[in-house]
C-alpha cells in the first residue's frame, strides 16, 4: 500500500478513537464531570480529528472541526459556560462530526443536512462572527507569516541591490536553542552575504555569562532578494534580537565594502577572530548575572556545542555558546526505556490474527484425526502413545483458547455507538430516555463484536418507541419522566449475555395476541401462556408498530434481529412485566470459530448439532408418537405435544421417514421457547468443532448453519435447527 | 501443424495461451490453465441438501471445504459415478475454489488465441453457455470450457 | 551518521506523517506520544532535534518544551512547535517556553525537513 493511503487509513482509524473519546467525554461532563483533564481531552480529540483532516485536505471536515474545537476552547476556557443545552449541542456536534469523518472515509464528502446549522449554533455560543470566513487558515500550506507583513515593500529593483543587517541576538535567542551562526549560515542562502562581526561588548573571560548573548553582526547582502525573505530566517528570533534591516539601492556604495572583505567574507572566512578580538572592556555589563554565574563550572565548555560552526562562519563558532550538553551525562540517563503505560501492547494486522486462528483450527482437526487414528490402531488408552495423545490435545486446546483470546475485544466499541442512537431517537420520539450501559468491558471475539451493531440498534430502537412511554403516560403511572434504557453484558456459561431492558410499560399482551391473530399467526382460538405471547412479537410477518413510526420501522421487525442473532449461533428472549418494562436477553458463543456440538447421524450422513440448542435426548417410544397425516408426527413428553422432525428428510436425504423407535430425539428449544424434537439415527458423541464457512465456496444451503471437518478428515454439517424446524412447521401446516 | 505444441516448454509468449485438457467419457475439453490449482484423485464428498444434482457435495482440502462440481452432469452428460479412478481438478472461479469432477486429466496444450474457433449452433443450449470455443487438434476435437458459470446461481434463500 | 529527530504528538496520524517526511529525507526518526514520553525517550535517545504538537495529554508541549530547557543535559536542542495554531498567542507562549520555532500543520514534507535543517548544524 501506499505509505499516504496506509496514512490515511490510520488516520480514520485514530478518528474513530477519538470520536468515542470525545462522545465518553461530553456524556461524562453531562452527568457532572468536572475534572478538566475531561475537557481538555475533548477539545483535544476535535483538535487531532481536525489536524490530520488539514493534512489530508478534507475540507468540509476541517472546516466544521474547526468551528466546533473554537467552540470548545470556549468552553474550555470558561468564556461559554458549561451547561446542559451547550452540552446537548456539542453532542449533537459530535454526532455531525462523526458523520462527517465517516463521509470523508468513504469519498462522499457532501454537505451534510445538519453542518450548517450547528455550525451557526456553535458560532453563536462562542461569539464566532457568523459570518467568519473559512479560509481565515491556510491549509493548502504550511506558512511562515511574515511577522513584519506591513513592511512598507518597494518594487525590487532590477540591478544587483542589496540590505544591511544589523543583528544583536539577546540571551533568550540562545536559550531558545537558536544559532546566531545558522541564521547568518540561512542569510547567506538569500544572496552574496559580507559578515561582520562586532565582538567589542565580550567582558573578559572569567567575566562572560553564559547565559547572556555579546556578540553582534552586521550583515550584507547582495543579490536578488527581499526584506520579507530575510526577516523570515529571523522570523523564530523575533523579539530575541535586535534587528535593523535597511535596503540599500543599486548606485549607493556608501558602506565600507574594502574594509569589510578585508576582513570577512562567506566564501572565505577569517580564522577565528571572535575570541581574538575580545576587548579588555566589557561595556554595559548584567554584574548581577556575572556575579551568579562565576563559578567556574558555569564558564563555557572550551569545545563549541556540537551542533554548530559551519566552516564557511567559524567566526561565530565560538559566540556564547548555551551550556554545554552532557555536563552530567549518564548519571540521570540511567531511566531506561519507558514503562508503557497501558501495559505492553502491540498492534497486530488481524489478517495474520485471523490466519493464525485458522491454523490453530486445522491443529484441532488434525490432532482429532490422529486421536481417531491412533483409536482404530487398537492402542491402549494407557499405552504412551495414547497418553502423550491425550497430552497434544489439552495442549492444542489451550493454545486455541489463547490464540481466540488476541480477537477478543470488548463489547465497549459496540456499546459506545448506543448514546447517540438513544439521543436521535429519543429526540424523534420526543422522550427523554436515559440510556445505563454496564458490563462494557466484557469481552467478545471480534467477529461477533462487529455483528452485534445491527440487531443491537434496532433493540435500543425498539425499547425506547415501543418500550418506553410517553412522558405523560408516565406521568400518569407515576414513574419520572425519563425513561431508562439499559445496556448490560456479562458472561455465563462460556457464553456472553446482553440484556437491553426498559422501564416501560411492558408488553401489551392483548394488542400482541390480537395482531398475531389477525395477521394469522396464531388460531384466534389458541390459549398460550404470557410467555408464548410475548414471544410472538419475534415471528417472521409480526410488526407492531412498524406501521405506526419510523423509527423502529426501518423495513426490520423483530423476527430479523432475531435471525441475525441466530446467525451467529445465539438466542434471544423477552422477559415482560406489565407497567414494569421488558428485558431481551441475547445469549452468544464467545466466539463464531468453534462450536460445541452433538455429532449425530442421519441416513448415512453425519451431521453436528449445536448443543446450545439441545435441551435432552430421548429414545421415542411407540406410543408417545402420534402421525398428523403425511408425514408430520408428534411426539408427546411429559404430557405436552412437540412435532417430531426427521432429520433425514428435512435435508433431503431420504424420502421415507425414519420408524421412530429406531432413532433417537433431541429435544430441542428454538428461540422465544418454541419446543420440536429432531429424530436422527443415532448419536456419536459430543465435541467442540472447528466451525466452516461454506459460503466461502459455495453458497448458503437452507438447513445448514455452516461445516466443519471431523476426525476422520470429512467434511461434516452444522444445522441450522431453527431453519430445520420453521420450514418443517410450513410442511406441517401444509400437512393438516 | 506447428501453432499447437504439446507443451514441454516454455512457450507462453503474447496471444499464447495454456490448457489443460480432459476426458469425460468419449469427449475432450479443456480450460485455462491459469484457472487450476491442483489435480487430485476423487475423495468421497459430503453430500449438501438442496443442491442441483450436479453438485456432488463437499470435500476437505486442507481444511476449506470445498464444492464438487460433476462437471459431466454440468454440461448435460449423464452423471459420473465417482470412483478412485477419476480426477478432481481444483480450480479457482473468482474468489472461490470448486473442485471440478472428470475422468481423466489428458494433456496440457499451448495454443494461440487464432486456433479457437467460435462454437457452432448445433451444441447444445447448455453446452453452449459454458464452451467458449472449439480446438481442432489432431483430428481430435477439444472444446474449451469457461469456468465462471459452473456453480450454481446464489438462489435468494426463502425467508424461513 | 544520520541526524536523529524526537517527535512528539498523541497522534498516531501524525507521528506516522512525521515520520515519513522525516525518514524519507535520511534522518532518524524516534517518536514519543506525549510529553512525559518525550522526556524519557530524549534520554534514551539524544535526538539532535525536537518536533513536539502542543495539545497532548498528561504533559502538553509547553510543558514539555520547559522541562528540556530546564534540563542542563538538553537545552540546546533546537525544539520546533508543530500544531495547528497560527494564532499568535500559542506561538508566544510556545516561544516564552524556549521553542525554537514553529511549523503549522498541516505541513508541507519539504518545508518541515527544511525548517529542521535550519536550526540544526
Amino acid at each position: 500500500m501506499d505509505p499516504l493511503a496506509a496514512i490515511r487509513e490510520t488516520f480514520f482509524q485514530e478518528c474513530e478513537e477519538q470520536l468515542a473519546e470525545l462522545e465518553s467525554g461530553l456524556l461524562a461532563m453531562e452527568g457532572g464531570d468536572q475534572d478538566p483533564e475531561t475537557i481538555n481531552a475533548v477539545f483535544r480529540a476535535v483538535h487531532s480529528i481536525k489536524g490530520g483532516a488539514g493534512a489530508f485536505q478534507l475540507e468540509a471536515l476541517i472546516r466544521f472541526a474547526h468551528v466546533f474545537e473554537t467552540a470548545l476552547d470556549e468552553m474550555r476556557s470558561g468564556r461559554v459556560p458549561i451547561t446542559p443545552d451547550v452540552l446537548k449541542t456539542m453532542l449533537r456536534a459530535a454526532d455531525v462530526l462523526a458523520d462527517l469523518v465517516r463521509a470523508a472515509h468513504d469519498g462522499s464528502e457532501t454537505e451534510h443536512p445538519l453542518a450548517s446549522g450547528l455550525v451557526d449554533e456553535l458560532k453563536a455560543m462562542s461569539g464566532q462572527a457568523a459570518d467568519e470566513d473559512e479560509a481565515e487558515e491556510d491549509w493548502g500550506d504550511f506558512e511562515f507569516q511574515p511577522m513584519a507583513a506591513a513592511v512598507d515593500m518597494p518594487e525590487a529593483p532590477a540591478g544587483p541591490a542589496g540590505f544591511v543587517v544589523k543583528f544583536k541576538p539577546r540571551g533568550d535567542l540562545y536559550a531558545k536553542a537558536n544559532e546566531a551562526a545558522l541564521l547568518l549560515r540561512e542569510l547567506a542562502r538569500l544572496g552574496q552575504t559580507v559578515v561582520e562581526l562586532d565582538a567589542h561588548e565580550v567582558p573578559p573571560l572569567t567575566e562572560i555569562d553564559p547565559e547572556a548573548a555579546y556578540l553582534a553582526w552586521t550583515i550584507t547582502i547582495s543579490g536578488d532578494t527581499d526584506e520579507i525573505a530575510i526577516r523570515e530566517v529571523f522570523e523564530w528570533v523575533d523579539g530575541d534580537c535586535e534587528l535593523e534591516i535597511t535596503k540599500q539601492g543599486p548606485a549607493d556604495g556608501g558602506f565600507d565594502m574594502a574594509s569589510l572583505l578585508a576582513r570577512v567574507q562567506d566564501e572565505a572566512p577569517a580564522e577565528d577572530e571572535g575570541p581574538a578580538v575580545v576587548p579588555a572592556n566589557a561595556g554595559e555589563v548584567d554584574v548581577a548575572s556575572l556575579i551568579a554565574n562565576l563559578s567556574p563550572a558555569a564558564a563555557p565548555e572550551p569545545e563549541p556545542a556540537p551542533a554548530i560552526a559551519p566552516p564557511t562562519l567559524s567566526v561565530v563558532a565560538s559566540a556564547p555558546a548555551p551550556a554545554a550538553p552532557d555536563a552530567a551525562p549518564e548519571a540521570q540517563a540511567a531511566g531506561g526505556p519507558r514503562k508503557s503505560e497501558a501495559g505492553a501492547t502491540i498492534r497486530v494486522d488481524l489478517d495474520r490474527v485471523d490466519r493464525l486462528i485458522d491454523l490453530v483450527g486445522e491443529l484441532v482437526i488434525n490432532q482429532a484425526v490422529l486421536a481417531q487414528r491412533v483409536m482404530e490402531a487398537g492402542l491402549a488408552r494407557a499405552s504412551a502413545v495414547a497418553m502423550g495423545l491425550d497430552e497434544l490435545e489439552q495442549l492444542t486446546r489451550e493454545i486455541q483458547d489463547s490464540v481466540m483470546a488476541i480477537r477478543a475485544q470488548p463489547v465497549k466499541s459496540v456499546f459506545q455507538r448506543m448514546p447517540r442512537l438513544v439521543r436521535e431517537v429519543a429526540a424523534m420520539t420526543g422522550k427523554p430516555v436515559r440510556l445505563v450501559t454496564e458490563g462494557e468491558g466484557t469481552e467478545v471475539d471480534k467477529t461477533v463484536i462487529e455483528r452485534l451493531a445491527d440487531p443491537l440498534t434496532h433493540m435500543i430502537r425498539n425499547a425506547i418507541d415501543h418500550g418506553l412511554e410517553s412522558p405523560e403516560k408516565r406521568a400518569a403511572a407515576g414513574k419520572p419522566a425519563e425513561g431508562v434504557v439499559k445496556l448490560a453484558a456479562f458472561h455465563r456459561s462460556g457464553r456472553i449475555v446482553i440484556e437491553v431492558s426498559d422501564d416501560g410499560g411492558g408488553i401489551n399482551r392483548e394488542r400482541v395476541k390480537g395482531i398475531a391473530i389477525e395477521k394469522g399467526l396464531v388460531a384466534a382460538e389458541a390459549t398460550l401462556s404470557d410467555e408464548e405471547i410475548d414471544n410472538l412479537i419475534f415471528m417472521p410477518g409480526f410488526s407492531t408498530a412498524a406501521e405506526v413510526s419510523d423509527i423502529s420501522g426501518r423495513g426490520v421487525g423483530m423476527d430479523v434481529v432475531r435471525r441475525s442473532i441466530q446467525a451467529l449461533g445465539g438466542r434471544i428472549n423477552i422477559v415482560s412485566k406489565p407497567g414494569k418494562g421488558s428485558t431481551f436477553t441475547m445469549s452468544l458463543p464467545l466466539t463464531l470459530a468453534v462450536l460445541d456440538g452433538m455429532v449425530v447421524s442421519a441416513h448415512g450422513q453425519t451431521l453436528v448439532a449445536p448443543i446450545t440448542a439441545i435441551v435432552e435426548t430421548l429414545q421415542p417410544k411407540a406410543e408417545d408418537v402420534h402421525s398428523l397425516g403425511g408425514h408430520a408426527r408428534v411426539i408427546s413428553i411429559r404430557g405436552g405435544f412437540v412435532p417430531l422432525i426427521d432429520v433425514g428428510m428435512a435435508l433431503g436425504y431420504r424420502r421415507d421417514p425414519l420408524e421412530a423407535t429406531q432413532g433417537v430425539a433431541l429435544l430441542i428449544e428454538g428461540e422465544g421457547g418454541s419446543r420440536a424434537a429432531l429424530l436422527v439415527d443415532a448419536i456419536q458423541g459430543q465435541r467442540q468443532v472447528v466451525i466452516k464457512s461454506l459460503e466461502a465456496n459455495y453458497r448458503q444451503v437452507p438447513g445448514v448453519a455452516a461445516a466443519t471437518i471431523l476426525g476422520d478428515g470429512r467434511v461434516a454439517l452444522i444445522l441450522d435447527i431453527d431453519t430445520i424446524v420453521t420450514v418443517s412447521r410450513g410442511d406441517m401446516r401444509k400437512a393438516s | 501443424m506447428n501453432q499447437i505444441l504439446t507443451s514441454n516448454g516454455q512457450a507462453q509468449a503474447g496471444g499464447m495461451k495454456e490448457l489443460i485438457s480432459f476426458r469425460i467419457g468419449a469427449q475432450e475439453f479443456c480450460v485455462d490453465i491459469m484457472a487450476i490449482r491442483e489435480i487430485r484423485g476423487w475423495t468421497a464428498a459430503t453430500a449438501l441438501p438442496q443442491s442441483p444434482s450436479f453438485v456432488k457435495g463437499v470435500i476437505n482440502l486442507r481444511g476449506a471445504v470445498l464444492p464438487i462440481v460433476d462437471l459431466a452432469s454440468r454440461l448435460g452428460f449423464e452423471s459420473t459415478e465417482a470412483s478412485d479412478r477419476n480426477v478432481i481438478i481444483v480450480a479457482q472461479i473468482g474468489e472461490q475454489v470448486v473442485g471440478l469432477l472428470v475422468d481423466a486429466v489428458s494433456d496440457i496444450l499451448t495454443v494461440t488465441d487464432d486456433v479457437i474457433q467460435p462454437t457452432p449452433d448445433v451444441a447444445s443450449e447448455t453446452a453452449k453457455s459454458f464452451i467458449r470455443g472449439l480446438i481442432a487438434m489432431d483430428g481430435r476435437m477439444i472444446s474449451l470450457i469457461g469456468l465462471d458459470r459452473v456453480l450454481p446461481e446464489n438462489v435468494e434463500l426463502e425467508a424461513a | 551518521m544520520s541526524m536523529t529527530v524526537l517527535t512528539v504528538d498523541d497522534s498516531r496520524t501524525m507521528r506516522e506523517m512525521l515520520r515519513l517526511a522525516l525518514a524519507d529525507a535520511g534522518f532518524r526518526v524516534v517518536q514519543a506520544e506525549d510529553g512525559l514520553h518525550g522526556l524519557e525517550v530524549l534520554q534514551a535517545e539524544k535526538p539532535q532535534v525536537i518536533v513536539t504538537d502542543i495539545n497532548m495529554p498528561r504533559m502538553d508541549g509547553f510543558g514539555f518544551i520547559e522541562e528540556v530547557r530546564g534540563d542542563q543535559r538538553y537545552r540546546a536542542i533546537p525544539i520546533l512547535v508543530l500544531t495547528t495554531e497560527s494564532d499568535a498567542e500559542k506561538k508566544n507562549r510556545a516561544r516564552m517556553a524556549g521553542a525554537t520555532g514553529w511549523i503549522v500543520k498541516p505541513f508541507n514534507p519539504d518545508k518541515l525537513v527544511d525548517a529542521i535543517r535550519r536550526v540544526a548544524a
